[in-house]
């Protein structure tokens, strides 16, 4: 298995946000993590990321535990992270935000061609190549948060909520994207509360409740799934 | 990139180049014909020091985003170190300055380092804390330094230090510090420094060794502190542990601030301007009054917090200062 979560626990001090959650994921996928605010979603992939230190589990990426590995040899695997409440550095320019999604890269011509595939993909942010970051807006946000996670060419793109706030034409329009680039090569790790959506793209999916894995199988067999429809479907 | 544009930048170079030994050779003139008296030349090389400390400072809290409240400390360690070595080794040629200079600059950047790793791990403001911390013991330790090097003076002060620090010094130092700082800024690495301002979080997420790149930001900056102390001391003469406690460290936040976060041009304005206002009022007002600074400022910090959160230039810069440009 290509990414493989085993046994993974993670307190905040005395809260415990992950109670031995295990998962997995093959190359070339989508695989989703539902789940209701508050369940853990985001610590799951701060996790992988790097940026919070677990108390047990193993994370095995490309047959190598990363689990003590520092955030940025981790980003360095090929593993990019769009954290959650779209994240671009409000000061600097889109360009200037790309150029630090390929931020470990020195090789000009992989930069070059990481850019013009994600120009590809948003042309919108292309038209705004000068504009600070922080005057954009919402769907152009998650768009630049996503385009430099993917500037650097991952092999396993991880995003967080990308949904979160935005209409639903932008939502379609995200999640058409996010077929798109999976389509091209990159496996994706997607974390939704809009379970629809996140069930309709992914191959295969897991629940997350307060900390545990409930339930998981395929996307489309959720989908159907009575419990799924009751909690997450609003059925 | 088109040749033309290119030419352009190139003429426009030479231009800044040509101006700045115009501004030079002006000065120096002035102040060899008398007609600028020693007073004000000590005055407009203070103003130097100051601009280069304060570059410093704006690298570690405007650009890194890091709150330090030490400067001035990192400022009295460059004095003291280059005062000691002068000073012992009895050098009276101004060229020798420089092994001064290096020192202090050095001193400080790596007890800057040896403060900041441990520190700079931790992604809330502990900084601030610690560097205050810092400064009191810095200064506790130059009013007892007479214990163990009598030479250093403690609580009475340092007198009798090689006056070496000249216009020409100061001028070159200052040219320098812009350079740095603005190649720094608009490199890989300064980007990534940026990007640790904007958020810590979103930057260790793309790749950047936020640790690494907060603790650059820190000793570059402490160590421009250090050379601008070590002109310092060369350029009074004279040096008391009064001279490097807290409200120094406050000066140089205030310059900063008012000038603009993230701003080299802001920076060089405001220290200059701060100098010949401070004092220009020196000449005019009473000591009495001048006592008054430490009402005046916090309430200059409110009112530009209030009014001009970003000071006066705000990130913006001189066009000189842009470097290449920013879409390639
Ligand atoms: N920095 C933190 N400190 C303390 N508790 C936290 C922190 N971040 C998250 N939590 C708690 O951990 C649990 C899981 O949070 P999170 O992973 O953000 O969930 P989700 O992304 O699914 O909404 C929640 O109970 C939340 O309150
Ligand atoms: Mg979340």
């Amino acid at each position: 298995m290509w990414l493989k979560i085993e046994n993974l626990s993670v307190s905040y001090g005395m809260i415990k946000a992950l109670n031995n959650i295990s998962f997995e994921l093959k190359q070339g996928e989508i695989v989703t993590l539902i789940g209701a605010n508050g369940a853990g979603k985001t610590t799951v992939l701060n996790t992988i990321s790097g940026l919070i230190k677990p108390n047990q589990g193993t994370i095995i990426f490309n047959q190598k535990n990363i689990l003590n590995f520092a955030a940025h040899k981790i980003a360095g695997l090929g593993i990019a992270h769009v954290p959650e409440g779209r994240k671009p550095f409000p000061n600097l320019s889109v360009y200037e935000n790309l150029r630090l999604g390929a931020y470990l890269s020195n090789d000009k011509d992989f930069i070059t061609q990481g850019l013009s595939k994600v120009f590809k993909s948003f042309p919108r942010l292309h038209e705004r190549i000068k504009q600070p970051a922080g005057t954009l807006s919402g769907g152009e946000l998650q768009m630049l948060a996503m385009a430099r996670g993917l500037v650097s060419q991952p092999n396993l793109l991880m995003l967080d909520e990308p949904s979160m706030g935005l209409s639903p034409i932008l939502v379609n329009e995200i999640f058409n994207i996010i077929k798109d680039i999976n389509s091209s090569g990159t496996s994706i790790l997607l974390v939704e509360q809009n379970a629809n959506m996140a069930l309709n793209i992914a191959s295969r999916a897991y629940v997350l409740e307060t900390g545990k894995i409930t339930l998981e199988g395929n996307a489309c067999d959720l989908l159907n799934d009575p419990r799924v429809k009751s909690a997450y479907l609003g059925e | 990139m088109t040749s033309i544009s290119n030419i352009k930048k190139q003429t426009s170079k030479i231009k800044i180049i040509l101006l700045v030994i115009l501004f030079y050779i002006v000065l120096q003139l002035l102040m060899s014909a008398q007609i600028i008296n020693p007073y004000w030349q000590q005055i407009i090389c203070y103003a130097g020091v100051m601009t280069i400390s304060a570059l410093g400072l704006n690298l570690i809290y405007g650009f890194t985003g890091q709150f330090s409240l030490g400067h001035a400390a990192f400022f009295g360690i460059g004095a003291y170190t280059s005062a000691f070595i002068i000073k012992s080794a009895n050098f009276s040629n101004p060229l020798l300055l420089i092994i001064g200079l290096i020192a202090g600059c050095i001193l400080a950047g790596i007890i800057a380092l040896l403060i900041g790793l441990p520190i700079l791990r931790l992604r809330s403001d502990y900084l601030a804390i610690a560097t205050l911390g810092f400064g009191i013991i810095v200064k506790v330790l130059f009013d007892n330094a007479d214990a163990v090097f009598p030479v250093l003076g403690g609580s009475r002060g340092m007198v009798g230090i090689p006056q070496l620090t000249t216009f020409t010094w100061v001028l070159v130092i200052v040219i320098l510090a812009v350079l740095i700082l603005r190649n720094l800024i608009n490199s890989a690495p300064g980007r990534a420094l940026v990007s640790v301002r904007e958020d810590e979080i979103a930057s260790e997420a793309v790749g950047v060794n936020t640790t690494k790149y907060k603790t650059l930001g820190f000793v570059i900056g402490s160590m421009f502190a250090g050379i601008a102390g070590a002109l310092y001391a060369h350029l009074y003469a004279f040096l008391h542990p009064q001279n490097f406690d807290f409200l120094k460290s406050i000066d140089v936040l205030l310059i900063v601030v008012l000038g603009g976060m993230a701003s080299i041009s802001g920076t060089l304005i405001a220290a200059v301007v701060w100098v010949l206002i401070l004092e220009g009022l020196r000449v005019v007002l009473p000591e009495a009054v001048l006592d008054w600074r430490l009402v005046i400022y916090p309430l200059l910090l409110i009112l530009i917090m209030i009014f001009k959160p970003t000071g006066i230039f705000g990130g913006k810069e001189f066009k000189f200062l842009h470097y290449g440009d920013k879409n390639e």
